[in-house]
């Protein structure tokens, strides 16, 4: 094992660490997206919260979530840990350094976009993520008319409880059978606090900076792995560009703008 | 008869035959021994670089100095061209003889017919080495290396790595010796000078260096001590030469004993950018390589060049039939491709007859757009297929090729003079920039102080009074691969007995105490008047009267001015800062006093040559064409001149035999 | 050639030696010409200081023509100035404008202790290209040198690789103060040829151990140092050592 902390413990193994784990949470970013997109079906949250229940109780997707949370713990630790021995390259700075004739403002600010989307992440944790497994979030009954496919959305009482995540069962009335879903009311979480302008700020602040942290660190990952080559460069800086510092960061800003304006 | 104190000690027996055999019966070290012998290099080129790894790979112990900051910045990195070898891979008839041939015809048979004839044989492994140590030469698509043509030959023997060779082949050379040094073989002393050789009882047995940096004096014995510190053309203060290349190491040396050889052999390049103004610090040589496809011309009519001169006419519009290619008019065998020395001289000769360009008629121009267009243009027109191409696509075209070619010169013309040589012709002029001249060695490259040696461009053994191009890479990587791990046995294996010498021998004591002793009066001089400004005076006196054209008159003069100007310098100089400090101003002072002294020399040397050959060009010796006329019968010697004091120097006189080659008169008509 | 004559004010970092703390110094500079090169402008500002009596500014220089890279100056806020591809002995003044101010520091970076002024040590490059930069072949043990073929494309390559410098332009550049360019210009210049696949593991790994340990930062992609580089070499190098450093560690022997 003395070649592996060998190699962990060089400059280079260390950036392998920071590409592999940024490259997974680019992946995450992907799935966390297409998840998230429920939010704008006008279908009183149900989607959104049967997808909440899929990604907390899948035991395959739980187990790449605990992955998930190791990496975005080491991907932290390693990136400031390289921010403050790349600083002691230099003990002294210079007085005038022009960095924008020769590189991207993203490219030199790494840490400090990923030291926003650090403070970003632990509000959006405890907002969500913690509130969900831990705090009180309400429940919320969708009632699905099988023949027609008509939905009935029935708020829980606030002090009702339930032992299992999801709650599932079919009902005969007399309008038809029901199949009848009791789960959290993320969506009404979600709903509800967007309509606290400073957190839409914060929100927006951090999607700006997911967009110039992934502008630079989506390509910047494939060169790490040496993968840099005139035929796939173009490719690979598409996706980064269009797909990780546009697309992805649009998407996900519109939704608190989105239940901002319709409040 | 040569002077009984020039031992040249070449080897008996027929030209083919004698390194061969020398090299097989020359006294070996055994291993065991190499272990205790130590050995100084002095400069870290291609010469000292080569010699002091592959020495460190036989076994011996290597300090090696140099003043820059590393081994590899050394001035070789700044040739551009290539280096030349008989390898005959491209089967146009090239073989050791002919290249042993060209260089003494070249060197207008002034050189060694021995040490020619070893530098051409070795000249093969020098390729195979550099390949081997990763030197990326240029190639063709088949995956073998491409060659090119220089000055002064018919075949092309020529490699290179674009504009770049001297580069390639000395980070191989520091390679290698940065192996030796990580191995702990070769100990890497940078940013020292060497400031004096240490002789006890008649030999060499250490130098005094200091360090840079902190400005300390350093004592270092060596069993042998090597001069590999390049030339003297910084004599001239204007030269293609780095600003810090010097004479010191080898004038310290040519005051302890050794003789200086043939000083007055300097070779003008002709493709330099000219000078631009009196801040001029060095001038920058447009590689020979351009005159491959380059075209030297100067207007044919008087009223023509002054117009240019004054701005007024733009060279691009002048008629092809008012151009003077007046190279291809004297020399139409070579054209464009003759030696330096003829190509300098002839610039000069335009010039002085009024038809120079540039503002201070002080250039000619050197032009690309007929071979652009007409050579290479038509060539890819006709691969794309193009039967009747406009002359917009043939310069387009050729535009490519020629970028391809000398891309990075171009640029770098640019660069330096703002003009953009793909549009207008470039301005040349001739400047400095080598010096055959050097330290008198035998065969084995020793002088004629035992224990001490010249490598390189520092002796003068093989170019005699020209050096063709592409031939210095050579010599050096010849000198330090291939001749001096040899023929250093023959002086090491007599020294076997001799244990390390300390340092605090009376010798090296009184050394320290000579070089510190100049060093702080120096500083204690406190002039009014930089060091540069002394340089400067130094250089002009020098290219005046002992540059591309040489008279008595002027050359008596020349000495006088210099003598006059040394005690101005050591009464008025202003070396500003202390001596135990880094001192830039300080390494300048040292140098430009002792290029005082060497100017001198130079002048007395080409003063008593009264013929002209090679870069030294008497104005009474011409023929009526204007050619230079060589006197074999006076003056088939090498001039080596022992100091007896400053100001009065002996002259001591090699003979050369030329047994293998008709001696004629050198024409590239 | 049409020459214009300039006024500029010119910061220059003065250090006297390693030890001194060192700061900027201020002087006006009349009727330089835009022929002038950076550095020859700066032999006029030393003869100006030396004819006040002052010390001259200390600085390293040695060919000034682009290929030795002593030459290293950080000219406002750039290392070897505004333009790009060149060296600072290559900077001429027609690159700047009558009136400028222009700051000269030192190449930061704690592997290059400065020594004086605007000189550095940067020894630590010979110690990277001492732990592996070359071939290991004694002189006398070559093949004939068209022995072995190589690919025109792959021959280039690592010309241009091998077109460094040294200048440490790079690591001036780089916010990180990384030598990654350097490093892999070497490290690529030799995994291209034949020669350089004996010792290709062993040299990556060697030469990322010696410049960890010489305190040089770690690569950030900024591509600061192939922007500043004046023989433009590419970040293709970088990677090709990310490539050869990774395979060298998992699967080298």
């Amino acid at each position: 094992m003395n070649w592996f902390l060998k190699l962990m413990s060089s400059s280079l193994g260390k950036k392998y660490v920071m590409a592999l784990t940024g490259l997974f949470l680019c992946t995450f970013l992907v799935v966390h997206m297409i998840g998230n997109l429920q939010l704008f079906k006008s279908d009183n949250g149900m989607a959104f919260n049967l997808y909440a229940v899929l990604m907390t109780t899948n035991p395959l997707i739980k187990t790449v979530s605990y992955l998930l949370y190791a990496f975005i713990v080491l991907h932290a630790i390693q990136g400031i840990r390289l921010v403050f021995q790349n600083k002691s390259s230099r003990p002294v700075q210079y007085a005038v350094y022009d960095g924008k004739s020769n590189s991207s403002w993203a490219s030199r600010n790494m840490g400090l976009l990923g030291t926003l989307l650090l403070v970003f992440l632990v509000v959006h944790m405890s907002d969500f993520w913690w509130e969900y497994k831990f705090g009180h979030v309400p429940y919320a009954t969708y009632a699905t008319n099988i023949e027609t496919g008509e939905v009935k959305f029935i708020p829980a009482p606030a002090d009702y409880k339930q032992f299992n995540k999801i709650e599932e069962n079919v009902i005969s009335t007399a309008d038809g059978q029901y199949r009848i879903v009791t789960v959290k009311n993320l969506y009404l979480e979600v709903k509800e606090g967007f309509k606290a302008i400073w957190l839409v700020a914060l929100y927006i602040i951090a999607m700006a900076a997911v967009s110039f942290h992934l502008f630079h660190g989506f390509k910047s990952a494939f060169q790490t792995f040496g993968l840099n080559h005139s035929k796939y460069n173009g490719i690979i800086n598409f996706i980064g560009v269009w797909g990780f510092a546009i697309a992805i960061p649009l998407a996900f800003a519109a939704m608190p703008i989105y239940f901002f304006i319709n409040q | 008869m040569s002077s009984s104190k020039l031992e040249s000690k070449i080897p008996e027996g027929s030209l083919e035959q004698k390194w061969t055999k020398y090299r097989s019966t020359v006294p070996l070290v055994n291993p065991a021994n190499k272990r205790s012998l130590e050995i100084i290099v002095v400069g870290s080129g291609l010469a000292g670089s080569s010699a002091a790894s592959t020495l460190a790979e036989l076994g011996y112990k290597v300090k090696v100095f140099c003043f820059q900051d590393s081994a590899r910045r050394a001035h070789s990195i700044a040739a551009q061209g290539g280096i030349n070898a008989a390898k005959n891979y491209q089967n146009d008839g090239d073989s050791v003889y002919r290249l042993f041939y060209d260089t003494i015809k070249g060197g207008d048979y002034r050189a060694r017919e021995a040490n020619v004839y070893r530098l051409a044989e070795v000249s093969a492994n020098i390729i195979d080495q550099s390949v081997a140590s990763g030197v990326p030469f240029a190639r063709e698509y088949g995956g073998l290396l491409s060659n090119r043509s220089f000055g002064g030959t018919q075949v092309q023997r020529t490699f290179y790595a674009a504009g770049q060779t001297g580069q390639q082949l000395l980070l191989g050379a520091y390679s290698g010796l940065q192996r030796q040094v990580g191995m702990g073989a070769v100990q890497m002393y940078a940013r020292h000078e060497m400031l004096e050789v240490v002789k006890i009882d008649g030999v060499c047995r250490g130098i005094i260096a200091r360090d840079l940096v902190t400005g300390k004096l350093e004592r270092h014995f060596g069993h042998a001590v090597l001069l590999c510190t390049g030339g003297y053309g910084n004599v001239f203060f204007l030269s293609t030469n780095a600003m810090g290349s010097n004479v010191t190491a080898a004038w310290k040396a040519h005051k302890k004993g050794a003789m200086f050889a043939n000083p007055c052999f300097t070779q003008i390049h002709p493709t330099c950018i000219p000078v631009s103004g009196d801040h001029q610090s060095k001038l920058t040589l447009m590689s020979e390589s351009l005159r491959n496809d380059g075209r030297i011309w100067v207007p044919k009519k008087l009223e023509d060049a002054k117009a240019i001169r004054e701005g007024k006419l733009n060279p691009n519009n002048i008629k092809e039939e008012d151009r003077d290619y007046y190279l291809e008019r004297r020399y139409p065998a070579f054209g464009n491709l003759v030696p330096r020395d003829v190509a300098s001289r002839a610039a000069k000769e335009r010039c002085d007859a009024g038809f120079g360009v540039n503002t201070t008629g002080e250039a000619v121009y050197l032009d690309f757009a007929f071979n652009m267009k007409y050579k290479y243009g038509k060539i890819e027109a006709t691969k794309k297929g193009i039967a009747n191409p406009t002359e917009a696509q043939l310069k387009e075209f050729g535009h490519e090729v020629v970028k391809e070619k000398y891309g990075n010169l171009f640029d770098m013309y640019k660069q330096i003079t703002g003009v953009d040589p793909y549009e207008n012709p470039m301005m040349i002029y001739p400047a400095v920039h080598y010096t055959m001249g050097g330290l008198w060695v035998d065969y084995n490259l020793m002088t004629n102080v035992p224990g001490l040696y010249a490598l390189g461009e520092a002796n003068f053994s093989d170019h005699g009074a020209n050096r063709l191009g592409a031939s210095a890479l050579m010599q050096g990587l010849a000198d330090g691969y291939f001749v001096i791990p040899y023929t250093i046995g023959a002086y090491l294996s007599n020294e076997i007995r001799t244990k390390a010498i300390s340092t605090d021998h009376p010798a090296f004591v009184e050394a320290e105490k000579s070089v510190a002793d100049t060093i702080n009066k120096l500083i204690g001089i406190k002039g009014t008047k930089s060091v540069d400004y002394y340089h400067k005076r130094l250089g002009k006196i020098m290219w005046d009267n002992c540059g591309m054209a040489r008279n008595e008159a002027g050359l008596k003069k020349a000495i006088e001015e210099i003598r006059a100007l040394r005690s101005e310098f050591w009464s008025n100089v202003r070396v500003t800062g202390a001596a135990d400090e880094f001192n830039p101003e300080l390494e300048k002072a040292g140098r430009v006093a002792d290029f005082l002294e060497l100017g001198e020399l130079m002048c007395l040397d080409a003063l008593q040559r009264n013929e002209s050959c090679g870069g030294h060009f008497r104005e009474e010796y011409q023929t009526e064409e204007g050619e230079a006329k060589r006197d074999d019968e006076n003056f088939k010697y090498v001039a080596a001149w022992e100091m007896k004091e400053l100001g009065n120097w002996e002259l001591h006189k090699e003979d050369l035999v030329y047994e293998n080659i008709k001696i004629a008169q050198r024409s590239y008509k | 050639m049409s020459e214009k004559l300039l006024n500029l004010t010119l910061k220059v970092w003065r250090q006297r030696n390693s030890k001194d703390k060192g700061g900027f110094e201020t002087y006006a500079m009349k009727g330089v010409s835009t022929d002038m090169s950076f550095l020859e402008m700066f032999d006029v500002l030393n003869e100006q200081l030396i004819n006040e009596g002052k010390d001259p500014v200390a600085f390293d220089h040695d060919c000034r023509e682009g290929i030795c890279g002593m030459c290293s100056m950080f000219i406002n806020g750039r290392p070897h100035g505004p333009k790009q591809a060149v060296t600072t002995c290559q900077l001429h003044m027609r690159s700047f404008n009558d009136g400028d101010t222009i700051t000269v520091e030192p190449w930061r970076a704690k592997p290059f202790p400065v020594i004086k002024d605007l000189v550095v040590d940067r020894s630590s490059f010979d110690r990277i290209i001492s732990a592996g930069g070359f071939i290991s072949v004694n002189t006398g043990n070559a093949q004939d040198a068209n022995a072995i073929p190589i690919s025109k494309e792959d021959a280039d390559e690592s010309f241009a690789a091998a077109a460094c410098i040294g200048c440490g332009a790079c690591v001036a550049a780089c916010k990180n103060a990384s030598a990654m360019l350097f490093v892999s210009a070497k490290v690529s210049q030799l995994a291209l040829l034949p020669q350089g696949q004996p010792e290709r593991e062993q040299r990556v790994l060697n030469m990322v151990a010696q410049m960890d340990s010489e305190g040089f930062g770690s690569c950030t992609n900024t591509g600061a140092c192939s922007a500043e580089c004046p023989k433009e070499i590419s970040l293709s190098n970088i990677a090709r050592m990310n490539r050869d450093y990774f395979g060298a560690s998992i699967a080298g022997k």
